[in-house]
């Protein structure tokens, strides 16, 4: 059985002024996961270190952590997978305040939840006879986004959060499109204002790591897409993000190619004296390096059947 | 070997010493390129979120004049390649999506998409088809001693399963390219990461902090460039650079710059003057 040294991260603030790694030798066993290897460590050789778990099978959601600096569930991984070099480096998930070992304070995550009032709010006007139903097909829209277990694997490796603490994160944005999807909910297009505002689904970096973190079929960049296309559908437009997806639609239909001096300046919006201010710098240093866009805009050969296909798609959409 | 090539956006505007730098790199290589002068934006992602079938069409119109023209296309840009890559991946895998794109693509352009087209990044071109030991073998000056930390893009990376890398959590595409030059590739904790440009216009701040993290992780790192596969990284590496720090002035160059210099292109034919970070420093190193 091939030995394998778990480097873990220790830290209990009560007694510890800095956090450490400390090493583990365990030979493992075929077919084990990597839970299994840390209630081994646990319960054999140091019974002080903490970790969270319960249901053992990917259900409950509460032993995500970093491994090798990415978050996964622990009992969803098989520990043989994730030797390198001869180790498995084990980090409590990230974005997040360390309470002990690989514990975090989730305060944060589920505080971002209850910023998007998960829950249903059907029209109070009708007061039906029976439970409101949905089709097969209304379900399937928001299917995905139901499967949520609230691990936090996404919100451990989120880029925006990185910089941004104030960020929804990923899960919070799916479990919106959960309800902006629902056909039973009416409050759509108030929520879809309310997330489009700082800090909500246009400050989504797109870096992607949301979906390939996630363990369940939630993925939720592809449920902030599904909501931003929401937004340009219900004409909630008053944001740099959705302009900025319209100078796309405009300039792109005209010309087969994006006019890079028109986008920005659509973007803050036309009238924002200090936003159009902040882009000056930077125009000024690239018309000094002759490295700005063209004054007359490129593009394509063929730029009318672009607008021919433009023209037809306007109003097809999803649903 | 001939490529289709895909210019996108950028390499047209604020990016042109990208496109210079791809023709002077091929040229030297003997890959020859199409310019496609009729594909449309990608939509970079955006067009896609606005409105998807409209996003597919737009790609599969590329995909489709490619395969007319009979070659591979060629992607300088990694949010281009990513884009077309998710596209091609989607319609492939739904047999449905992909005959209703045809039939609207078809309406409008008498094109069809025949899904066979081969979309390839000029680096994986380079590794794929190319080849590194005869890249190795063309090199005329090797860039030995310069420090070059690679800045993959999210597109390439994420998520995995619309990703080309062999390994999208540890790549080492850019580095092995990196070494094949004569130069030492550096490796740093950002260089998985958002360059913040997707941001930048709904959040400058947030966009910025991301920049400064790629780039003060590359410069503690010990870098003395960086390297990127993607034009949009560019610009928030390089052009915005001096809003963030002034004091990093870490050179930031396209991989078709980085692989021309190796094989002797002169600074003029890369158009290196349009960089605002002026990568002298590190050339000087050569
Ligand atoms: S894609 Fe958006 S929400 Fe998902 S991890 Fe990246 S920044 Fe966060
Ligand atoms: S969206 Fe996925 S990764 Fe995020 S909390 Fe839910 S199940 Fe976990
Ligand atoms: S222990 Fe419940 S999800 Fe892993």
């Amino acid at each position: 059985m091939a030995k394998v040294t778990f480097r873990i991260f220790r830290y209990n603030p009560d007694k510890e002024q800095a956090s450490r790694y400390q090493d583990y030798i365990v030979s493992l066993e075929p077919g084990v996961t990597l839970l299994n290897c840390l209630n081994k460590i646990k319960w054999e050789i140091d019974p002080t270190l903490s970790y969270r778990m319960s249901c053992g099978s990917a259900i409950c959601g509460s032993c995500a952590m970093k491994v090798n600096g990415h978050a996964l569930l622990a009992c969803k991984t098989q520990a043989s997978e994730l030797v390198r070099d001869g180790v498995i480096q084990i980090d409590p998930i990230g974005n997040s305040p360390v309470m002990r070992d690989l514990v975090v304070d989730l305060e944060p995550f589920w505080g971002a939840f209850r910023k998007v009032e998960p829950y249903l709010m059907p029209d109070s006007r009708d007061n039906p006879e029976r439970e409101r139903l949905q089709t097969a097909a209304q379900f399937l829209k928001i299917d995905a986004a139901t499967q949520c277990i609230m691990c936090a694997a996404c919100w451990s490796d989120c880029n925006s959060l990185e910089v941004d603490n104030l960020f929804y994160g990923p899960a919070a944005l799916a479990k919106a499109q959960r309800f902006i999807y629902d056909s039973r909910d009416a409050k759509k297009r108030d929520r879809l204002v309310e997330i489009s505002k700082l800090h909500g689904m246009w400050d989504c970096t797109h870096c992607g790591e949301c979906s390939t973190r996630c363990p369940t079929e939630v993925k939720p960049l592809a449920r902030i897409e599904e909501i931003r296309e929401a937004a340009m559908a219900e004409g909630v437009h008053g944001n740099n993000g959705a302009r900025h997806a319209l100078a796309f639609r405009e300039t792109v239909s005209k010309r087969g190619l994006l006019d890079e001096n028109y986008v920005p300046v659509r973007s803050v919006g036309f009238f924002n004296i200090m936003g159009l201010l902040e882009l000056l710098p930077v125009g000024l240093r690239m018309f000094i390096r002759r490295k700005n866009p063209p004054i007359i805009p490129h593009g394509i050969d063929n730029r009318k059947e672009v607008r021919k296909i433009f023209s037809r798609q306007k109003e097809f959409r999803r649903d | 070997m001939k490529y289709a090539l895909y210019t996108g956006c950028v390499a047209k505007g604020a990016g042109r010493e990208l496109l210079a730098a791809t023709y002077s790199a091929c040229g030297k290589l003997g890959i020859e390129l199409v310019e496609m002068t009729d594909a449309a934006c990608c939509g970079a992602g955006v067009i896609n979120e606005d409105n998807p079938i409209l996003g597919d069409i737009i790609n599969a119109r590329t995909f489709a004049q490619a395969e007319k023209m009979g070659l591979p296309i060629m992607n300088i840009c990694t949010t281009c390649q990513g884009v077309h890559r998710k596209c091609q991946i989607k319609l492939a895998a739904d047999p449905a999506r992909m005959e209703k794109v045809n039939a609207e693509l078809k309406k409008d352009t008498g094109l069809e998409y025949k899904g066979q087209v081969k979309v390839r990044h000029f680096y994986e071109a380079l590794l794929e088809e190319y080849g590194l030991e005869r890249l190795a073998k063309a090199v005329t000056r090797p860039l030995t001693g310069m420090k070059v930390a690679a800045f993959y893009g999210c597109y390439a990376m994420r998520p995995h399963e619309y990703s080309d890398l062999t390994d999208p959590d540890d790549p080492n595409e850019l580095e092995r390219i990196i070494t094949t030059l004569g130069a030492t590739p550096v490796k740093y904790g950002e260089r998985l990461k958002c360059c913040g440009f997707p941001i930048l216009m709904m959040n400058k701040r947030n966009a910025l902090k991301l920049t400064g993290n790629a780039v003060a992780g590359a410069k503690n790192a010990g870098a003395t460039g960086m390297v990127t596969p993607c034009p949009l990284c560019h610009l928030n590496l390089d052009a915005y650079q001096p809003e963030i720090d002034k004091s990093l002035r870490m050179p930031v160059w396209h991989i078709p710059q980085l692989v021309a210099y190796a094989l002797g292109a002169t600074p003029e034919e890369l158009m290196l003057k349009t960089h605002i970070i002026r990568p002298k420093e590190a050339f000087a190193l050569v």
